[in-house]
């Protein structure tokens, strides 16, 4: 140990460190300043940005005896007391922050910009920013909020630090108003709280063994070694597992610890708790694990060859779907022409900059409590306590706030595993994945294999589409069959189609499992139906934006599935205002030099809104009214970064027309909170935002007979505005109501269970859906002909969303869903060879920086869905959705390369030019 | 086990070479360690008793002219050599070159010394230093040498130094003199590789119109920085025009050997960027040289 004395946020600090520690560890173990965050311990996501001297630095791999005698500066040290720094505010205030994961890091980044350049540009900013990552991709509210924090720093003066936003309907009181998100001021200052940053005194550290093959006999495993290692309180495998082995949200086929076969590469074998995570690894290294290696599975059309090797012994083919509607062979007799195209998509991560974090504990009564970032909590506790083998009731799930999901935190990570060595040990237990791990464990997005066959006639209307899809489900089922179902059932387009048949194969391979990710399979068979889609309307000789417009979904529509829309398809008002929008900038364009070519590219899609497909689909919350006449959501619906915290407040403060700010919102507890149902599907908004406004109109209800029977006046005569109830001449606070119903021995509060519209079963006809969303989409590329660099240069889009409740979350989520979809387009691709992970670390897989994100400019469409609250329907999937196909077809636009698989490869894009085969 | 054990922090270089061979071998030059501790993290190298971290070495911080020379602290970080007007005007592509390494905050710590001993062929400081005709100043147990550039790397990622007994100091090089220029251009690829494509360094010497000298370093293209010398030679007594282009790539690519790496670029695709690259650097360092007028080129935008 040494003494390190340095100047943390201007107060001179003295703390003793080994030798070996990093700046970001002592600050955040040592200081307990935890609003430094880390996210890769790479040097690569640029959040533990601290200022070392005034100089941005990457905290994760500063050697923190370097710091001797600096000065530091991190998130903490910006406000002067409950006043935020003007950084802080324009964040807050700009709608910057999303999951906030990333916030301090990047403000300590802007901070040590504007320091030095009082008035940067957008090109200072991307520069200065270019390695300090968000992946909620908040980019231009980023960009928007920095600035205009500098120009509030040079004038002295307070700055209106909301950005420029869409047009949207005229506001209710509160319903359609760009409000700050209720935690943004917690995320903006570092008091933001996520998984890791909760410590408990005995805590200790547990790591997980994870299998050596991607697929192997396990012979034996002796632990002995590992136990015996001073410092190591528990090892564990499979065999110490109390109750049921498996867990899994839809197939329960997933050991919580390997038994016998390990099936993918990040397979857990063992997991050990230790006094400190050095000692829980070395503990790792001392585990012998005897394998047989068997022979591997990569991909999903080998997983579905007669001979393949068996992944699991049931079987290789985790779900054939089918959708069947029409005659194909009349629709393709009727057919002029007829296209087939094969496209291929790799697997996809989440990157979610919070690795997952689970820390387990017994709490006074003797249960178990589980602290953890997960999209489910209710199906957490089910799970955990299914391994212990005790009820639900002895679990307890407490969310804490979620550093980025996209889906990638719906299966259970770590959180068993606590659960095993809190009940061996007694004692609290962190499990902290690091990016490596989260990298290689968690469940991606599934690589896929899509082959789209297209009857048109001469005119453009499209008589039969035909898909066959291939998903990679890996090792389990995870939501590979649900995810696989939207991708088949979306395949052929957001088009009216007489005749469709689509068959979809999920498969089990020995690669990462597949799961949930942000559009749940739609993105890839957007990206192949519309990229079909240009294709045809190239042989056609008709105007792309002309072809859709003669085929796209519209109130009267029989979708693939059977079921007639009747309301709420806002598509079509989405196609014109893109492609308006687009002819105006075609014509300010540039032209190119002549070494490289300019061009748009536009695609369309769909999302249905809720779980569908029969799933019973609800939500609960709870509204209850405080004596300082606050008013507390509660649900246990998460927080991803999506803004329904938001959302339920404003739901509530619209129905008891009260002020926003005077909204609590507590989540993701399942002791104090009601089942919100899972964060998927673009359900939230819709489902817990109708529970919130139905709770709080209960809540409403029961003070207008309270106050009617006090006041004898009938309930209509009662009106809440501005914080206050009226009735009869007389203004009561809202407090005030409180005491009411307290006196009269009441709690003044209600609880509503939502249950959105039914729906059926695919190939049952009817509704599938309760509602969808559409989105239009544009990109100009420019591509380079002499090197095939590829650049994203501006975007147009138009998102039908049903209402847009907040406009300022909304358009965030807008611009984020569309720069993932970017992403996957330009720069991410999930490899894996022979079931080893190649991108196992962020340095290999690269999700867009500011850089990448073009100027996006954004229509909302508000055609409302009836029963969605307010109207709303989702919008966390849509936005990526045409995003692909988007960029795809502009590249072909460009230079003629039709490109068959993602994401655009740069290299072979230049060998198609140069050798004339102009597939890609 | 910890990646090191103990951490030193001399003040002076002799000090440095102390530390190091107290540790007999098992200890190593840390500078700003963005590559270094990543590798022993990642596994790549393996963790050492102890790390010597040279960055309060005032000696080894510098810029500066003397003696016909500029010489450049080891120690000096990419974001101070980025804002150097020295070098911008007199050593223009190796500002070029340290801007387009990493972002923002690996280039304020990462080190111009921390580059060479790394020893990657496409290093894109590496390649400047090559083209500039730099020079390293090697301390080691025996006292301290002078060492051309290239004479550093054995191999991708193997540098000749002794990494556990000997750091380098110093760079210098010749400043560009009237009727000299240089520039630095490469190409990368959005998706996860943080190495270049393709990195190509150029300087020349252009006297009545002619081009008396040049230099081209380029990587990857073998095992070590490539000096392109066929296409020196043809460009030697020329009048640059840009319809040399396409000859001049024809007599670099007789030089480079240029592979496929996977996920990375294939070497028909690297065979295809010569062209271009040559397109970009060589013109504007001839304009450059001509006209003694130097804006660098894509500071922070790599």
């Amino acid at each position: 140990m040494k003494t390190l004395s340095f100047t943390v946020n201007g107060a001179a600090t003295q703390v003793e460190v080994e030798d070996h520690e990093y700046l970001a560890e002592v600050l955040r173990n040592r200081l307990g300043l935890t609003g430094t965050k880390i996210g890769c311990n790479e040097a690569e996501c640029g959040i533990c940005t601290v200022l070392v001297n005034g100089t941005p630095v990457v905290s994760c791999i500063y050697p923190a005896l370097r710091a001797e005698g600096a000065s530091v500066e991190t998130i903490e040290g910006l406000a002067e007391g409950e006043k935020l720094h003007p950084l802080q505010e324009a964040f807050v205030e700009g709608g910057a922050p999303q999951c906030g994961y990333c916030i301090p890091g990047v403000i300590m980044t802007a901070k040590g910009l504007i320091d030095t350049n009082p008035d940067p540009t957008d090109h200072d900013i991307k520069v200065a920013l270019k390695d300090t990552l968000c992946r909620c991709a908040g980019y231009s509210f980023i960009t928007h909020a920095i600035q205009s924090a500098a120009k509030q720093i040079r004038e002295g003066e307070k700055q209106n630090h909301l950005p420029a936003l869409p047009e949207t309907l005229a506001p209710l009181n509160v319903i359609g108003r760009p409000f700050p998100r209720p935690d943004a001021v917690l995320k903006v200052t570092g008091k933001a709280l996520y998984s890791d940053d909760f410590n408990f005194p005995g805590m200790l550290h547990a790591r997980t063994l994870r299998a050596k093959y991607p697929h192997a006999r396990i012979l034996k495993i002796d632990t002995a070694k590992a136990k015996a290692l001073p410092g190591v309180h528990a090892v564990l495998t499979a065999d110490d597992i109390p109750g049921e082995k498996n867990h899994g949200l839809v197939i329960q086929d997933w050991p919580a610890l390997a038994v016998d076969k390990v099936r993918y590469i990040g397979d857990p074998v063992a997991i050990v708790a230790a006094d400190t995570r050095e000692i829980a690894s070395a503990a790792l290294a001392l585990i012998e694990v005897e394998y047989e290696p068997l022979p591997v599975v990569s991909d999903p059309v080998q997983a579905h060859q007669p001979d393949a090797p068996l992944v699991m012994e049931s079987g290789n083919l985790l779900k054939h779907i089918k959708v069947r509607k029409g005659d194909m062979d009349q629709g393709f007799a009727e057919a002029d022409v007829i296209l087939e195209e094969t496209f291929h998509t790799p697997a996809y991560d989440h990157a979610f900059l919070e690795p997952e974090c689970s820390i387990g504990r017994i709490d006074e009564d003797g249960r178990f409590e589980i602290i953890v970032g997960s999209q489910i909590p209710y199906q957490d506790r089910s799970q955990v306590a299914r391994c212990l083998g005790v009820s639900d009731d002895q679990v307890r799930i407490k969310g804490a706030l979620i550093g980025g999901g996209f889906g990638g935190k719906e299966d259970i990570a770590g959180q068993i595993h606590v659960a095993l060595l809190t009940k061996v040990t007694g004692r609290p237990v962190k499990m902290l994945y690091d990016r490596h791990e989260s990298l290689i464990f968690h469940p991606k997005r599934h690589a896929t294999q899509i082959t789209v066959k297209v009857g048109a006639k001469t005119d453009g209307t499209l008589t039969a589409v035909e898909t066959i899809l291939y998903g990679d489900s890996g090792a389990y089922a995870s939501l590979g069959e649900k995810v696989m179902t939207r991708a088949t059932t979306h395949s052929a387009g957001p088009y009216e189609v007489q005749n469709v048949k689509a068959d979809c194969y999920a498969m089990y391979t020995n690669n990462p499992p597949a799961g949930a990710f942000r559009g749940f399979g739609v993105l890839q068979s957007a990206f192949a139906v519309e990229s079909v889609m240009d294709m045809l309307a190239e042989r056609l000789g008709i105007d792309p934006v002309e072809l859709r417009r003669k085929n796209l979904h519209r109130v009267g529509t029989v979708t693939n599935t059977g079921q007639t829309l009747r309301e709420s398809v806002g598509l079509g008002r989405c196609l014109e205002l893109v492609s308006a929008e687009v002819e105006k900038r075609k014509e300010a364009t540039q032209p190119a030099s002549k070494n490289k070519r300019r061009a748009w590219g536009l695609a369309v899609g769909y999302k249905n809104t809720g779980l569908g497909g029969g799933a019973p689909d609800k939500s609960s919350a709870e509204v209850e009214l405080y004596h300082d006449g606050t008013v507390q959501v509660r649900t246990s619906a998460a927080e991803i970064g999506q803004g329904l915290v938001g959302v339920v407040a404003m739901a509530a403060a619209e129905e008891l027309g009260m002020k926003y700010e005077d909204v609590r919102v507590l989540l993701s507890d399942t002791d104090l909170t009601p089942d919100g149902g899972p964060t998927t599907a673009s359900r939230q908004t819709f489902v817990t935002g109708n529970a919130a406004r139905m709770a709080a109109r209960t809540l409403r209800n029961a003070i207008e007979a309270t106050l009617s029977e006090l006041y004898d006046q009938p309930p209509q005569n009662i009106r809440f505005e501005e914080g206050l109830a009226r009735v009869n001449g007389h203004s009561l606070p809202m407090s005030e109501v409180a005491q009411i119903f307290k006196r009269e021995g009441r709690e003044p509060k209600a609880t509503y269970e939502y249950w959105a519209p039914k729906t059926q079963p695919l190939g049952t006809g009817g509704d599938m859906h309760f509602a969808f969303s559409y989105a239009a989409q544009a990109a100009e590329v420019e591509v380079d002909l002499d090197t095939g660099e590829v650049k994203v240069l501006q975007m147009v889009a138009a998102h039908d969303i049903g209402r847009a409740i907040n406009p300022l979350a909304l358009q965030g989520q807008i611009e984020g869903g569309m720069v993932m979809g970017l992403g996957h387009a330009m720069t991410e691709e999930f490899i894996v060879e022979d079931g080893i992970v190649f991108t196992d670390v962020l340095a290999r897989y690269k999700m867009p920086s500011i850089k990448h994100a073009p100027p996006i400019t954004s229509f909302i469409v508000e055609d409302a869905a009836s029963t969605g609250p307010y109207g709303a329907k989702g919008v966390g999937e849509i936005a990526s959705i045409p995003t692909l196909a988007a960029i795809s077809n502009a590249v072909y636009n460009a230079c003629g390369v039709r490109l068959h698989k993602l994401p655009v490869d740069q290299d072979s894009l230049l060998r198609a030019l140069k050798s004339g085969n102009r597939t890609g | 086990m910890p990646l090191w054990e103990h951490y030193h922090r001399p003040s002076t270089v002799d000090q440095a070479i102390d530390n190091l061979a107290h540790y007999a071998g098992r200890a190593r030059i840390l500078a700003g360690g963005t590559d270094l501790l990543l590798e022993m993290q990642q596994g790549r190298t393996s963790p050492v008793a102890a790390v010597v971290d040279i960055t309060q070495i005032q000696e080894i911080r510098a810029i500066e002219e003397a003696d016909g020379y500029i010489l450049i602290g080891a120690g000096v970080t990419h974001t101070a050599i980025t804002h150097s007007a020295l070098l911008t005007q007199k050593a223009t592509s190796l500002v070029e070159s340290c801007g387009v390494i990493g972002g923002p905050q690996v280039r304020n710590v990462a080190t111009l010394g921390g580059n060479v001993a790394h020893a990657l062929p496409a290093g894109d400081g590496t390649l400047s230093l090559v083209a500039l005709a730099a020079e390293a100043e090697v301390a080691g147990p025996q006292g301290r040498a002078w060492r051309p550039i290239d004479s550093l790397y054995v191999g991708p990622g193997k540098s000749a130094l002794n990494h556990t007994a000997e750091m380098i100091t110093r760079f210098r090089l010749k400043p560009h003199a009237a009727g000299e220029g240089s520039a630095f251009k490469r190409i990368m690829r959005p998706q996860g590789v943080a190495l270049p494509i393709l990195g190509l360094g150029v300087w020349v010497n252009v006297v009545d119109g002619l081009i008396a000298a040049t230099r081209i370093a380029l990587g990857p293209a073998g095992p070590r920085p490539l000096r392109a010398a066929q296409a020196e030679a043809f460009l030697a007594g020329k009048a640059f025009s840009t319809e040399l282009l396409p000859a001049v790539a024809e007599q670099v690519l007789a030089d480079a050997k240029l592979r496929t790496s996977p996920h990375r670029a294939t070497a028909e695709y690297r065979t295809e960027l010569i062209l271009p690259l040559l397109a970009r650097a060589l013109p504007l360092a001839v304009r450059r040289a001509t006209t003694g007028h130097v804006t660098p080129e894509g500071i922070g935008e790599g």
